[in-house]
């Protein structure tokens, strides 16, 4: 008996140990019914139409473009000359209310979809929305990017701070803002932990409350694994065009069929078109390729590196750029991160190395401050396709239960999805003003 | 009568250049692929003046390989003044000029306008379905156009689309292109933006087809309005922005994405 109770007992305890941690740690989401079991298919096509909230369309909201100049004196080349000025969006309430600030995802502006649903959300549950677009956006590097070569953690947070200081100060004339709040998707949740560091020591803002969606945790394996995915190509990058050319067949047979393109358009043909997961792998990694291509080659010209546009050449509004887009098409942004972004900086700073660097533009960088953050929450897919294998604990460990782990969703495949959306909004309007 | 005849005149002179100008499949990759090579000298050329930059077209990119979002593009340089013109005419005319436009009309106004000219359209698409021989299209288009004229109100209603009668869209520039004409050179339109020669020049019997049936619906001084009337929904219902994308390879991107809608829209 006595040793039956031992037993028990020793059991018991090695329970308690083991449940002991866990029911302090990242809320993980059981009874979840996202549809979209398939992390690249969710990631790809999101969220159905007939499964997202009834929100006010933008119309309702009144979401608007603005524009701000950041650096008066900033001589933008003739190329870029439509991006000296710095575009974002508000959708404002009438009465006093808690203003939140959007930060987009990599290469996405302040009026892409994924910016426009959330403003649309928390507009209806109240807020002053104010949409700005990502760093990594190339109107953002020439109107706002103080060295316009992008994707250093600390830099980006304080240009994103200076944005943000400039839109309030316009906003502060005509609107009353009860509180700030800060949230963003993918890159933009990145940010979004960096600004909020940064504003414990500005107090600019002294957001009440922040929520990352889906961020990476470590800046340069997400973008490996985004540029790896392009390997997925059947017979090798070599072999684009026969793809590229395959996926335009596929998706015609689709388009021949379809009477309207509607909004459940891309899920249908994502349907009839039967990708199997590789294709659609490399699909993400094309379409990463090509947002990756604008944001380098703007900071190429922006700082006359000499990464592909030969140093000293100017380019004017009407030039030729066909060569710089073949060009692009076959580097990756791991080739800008060693060839560009760390030679740059390294010049900045040669002590420096690139082991360093590299694990400096990272959350964990970071960790100590997130730990202790209690304003800050995450929101992240076990299934997120820019983690690493295991990346995804780092939640569990330094956020504990102000993480929430769903199941499924891919890499933002599931932020406009009812539920997330609840979640979403509910972060922020449950926390006493 | 001479009108008619004026009109018949210009129709077969647009066709005959149409065809001039438009070459066989195989003709026209062979132009493109030397158009391409050629602009691709050029650039290299001028770039042997500067100091090599830390990537090279010749160390990247492999001999055979093939620009796939090329574009028989041999105007660019005009194209591209153009692109940029109707940029500046959208900030200083149309955008204020449609923001306008929503702030004094309200929407279901809106909307029966915008029904309204979609029933002209539905006409086009009978017309060139009719031209195209294909029978499918002309009763669905023609039914629409029956079915909004009388019970929707003169077209202000669609009721066709809530009876799920489904909307073809034919145009002028399908037409020459289901019998076998090529989409032919890039092409900017003014005001109008991306086009290319083929659907350029179709543009005009379309719009004389609708001029025409304008012309004996309604008065005179009806006819200046409704043609800016139309304009303005046109633009309003377009979402595109000059520039917006930001990338500068925008031009590029939206010449790809043009021709080959153009292209699919064809087969469809």
């Amino acid at each position: 008996m006595t040793n039956n109770n031992f037993l028990a007992r020793l059991l018991l305890g090695h329970c308690l140990w083991i449940v002991t941690p866990l029911a302090f740690a990242t809320v993980t989401v059981v009874n979840y019914d996202f549809p979209v079991k398939d992390k690249f298919v969710a990631t790809v096509i999101g969220t159905p139409a007939d499964l997202q909230p009834d929100l006010p369309s933008v119309q309702q909201i009144k979401f608007q473009k603005k524009r701000l100049t950041v650096f008066p004196d900033r001589q933008v080349p003739d190329l870029l000359w439509y991006a000296e000025e710095l575009y974002y969006s508000v959708a404002l309430q009438d009465k006093p209310s808690p203003l939140i600030f959007l930060i987009a995802g990599t290469g996405a502006s302040h009026n892409g979809s994924k910016n426009v649903h959330m403003a649309r959300a928390f507009h209806k549950a109240g807020f002053h929305v104010v949409s700005i677009s990502s760093p990594t956006y190339p109107n953002f590097v020439t109107a706002a990017s103080s060295t316009a070569v992008v994707g250093h953690a600390q830099i980006d947070a304080e240009d994103l701070y200076r944005v943000m200081e400039l839109i309030w100060s316009e906003l502060d004339e005509s609107i009353d803002a009860t509180s700030f709040n800060l949230t963003g998707y993918s890159l933009g949740a990145f940010n979004s932990a960096y600004v909020a560091k940064l504003d414990e020591e500005r107090q600019s803002f002294n957001f009440r409350k922040v929520l990352l969606i889906n961020p990476p945790v470590s800046l340069y394996n997400s973008i490996s694994l985004l540029d790896r995915m392009t390997q997925n190509i059947p017979g090798g990058e070599d072999n684009f065009a026969q793809f590229f050319d395959k996926l335009v067949k596929a998706f015609s047979g689709v388009y021949k069929k379809q009477d309207e393109i509607g909004e459940d358009f891309l899920y249908k043909a994502y349907r009839a078109m039967d990708l199997k997961n590789e294709q659609l792998a490399a699909l993400v990694g094309v379409s990463f390729r090509m947002s990756s291509t604008s944001l380098v080659f703007t900071s190429d010209v922006m700082t006359d590196y000499g990464y592909v546009k030969p140093k000293g050449l100017e380019l004017d509004r009407y030039a030729d750029l066909s060569v710089y887009d073949q060009i692009f098409l076959r580097l990756g942004f791991t080739d800008y991160y060693h060839n560009f972004f760390y030679p740059f900086y390294k010049s900045m700073d040669p002590s420096i190395s690139r082991d360093e660097f590299i694990a400096a533009v990272s959350l964990t960088a970071i960790s100590d401050y997130l730990a202790t953050a209690e304003k800050i929450s995450v929101m992240h897919n076990e299934d997120d396709i820019i983690l690493e294998p295991g990346e995804i604990n780092f939640f569990n460990e330094v956020f504990g239960e102000r993480a929430t782990i769903y199941p499924y969703g891919g890499h933002c495949g599931n932020m406009s999805y009812t539920e997330n959306v609840r979640h979403m909004v509910s972060t922020f309007t449950s926390v006493a003003p | 009568m001479q009108s008619m005849a004026a009109r018949l005149a210009f129709l077969m002179l647009t066709c005959s250049l149409v065809v001039a100008c438009s070459s066989t499949p195989d003709q026209l990759q062979r132009e493109q692929r030397e158009e391409l090579e050629q602009q691709l000298q050029q650039q290299l050329q001028q770039l042997q003046d500067y100091p090599e930059p830390v990537f090279t077209a010749s160390q990247v990119i492999p001999i055979d390989s093939i620009d796939v979002t090329s574009v028989y593009d041999p105007w660019e340089a005009m194209n591209k003044r153009i692109y940029n013109f109707n940029y500046h005419f959208d900030q200083w005319v149309f955008l204020p000029v449609v923001r306008g436009w929503r702030a004094v009309v309200p929407r279901p106004a809106r909307i029966g306008v915008r029904n309204f000219f979609d029933t002209f359209r539905d006409v086009r698409t009978a017309a060139n379905s009719a031209l195209q021989a294909s029978p499918k299209k002309f009763f669905q288009s023609l039914g629409r156009v029956l079915v909004n004229s009388t019970i929707g109100l003169f077209g202000t209603i669609d009721v066709a689309t809530s009876m799920g009668m489904p909307r073809p869209d034919e145009d002028f520039g399908q037409t020459l292109g289901h019998w076998g004409v090529g989409q032919g050179p890039y092409l900017v339109l003014p005001l109008l933006g991306p086009s290319n020669l083929r659907d350029g020049f179709g543009e005009l019997p379309d719009f004389a087809l609708q001029n025409y049936i304008q012309g004996n619906l309604l008065a005179k001084p009806l006819r200046a309005t409704v043609f800016l009337f139309d304009s303005i929904d046109t633009r309003e219902k377009t979402n595109f922005r000059y520039y917006e994308t930001g990338s500068a390879f925008e031009y590029r991107t939206v010449r790809w994405l043009y021709s080959t809608k153009r292209r699919l829209d064809v087969g469809k």
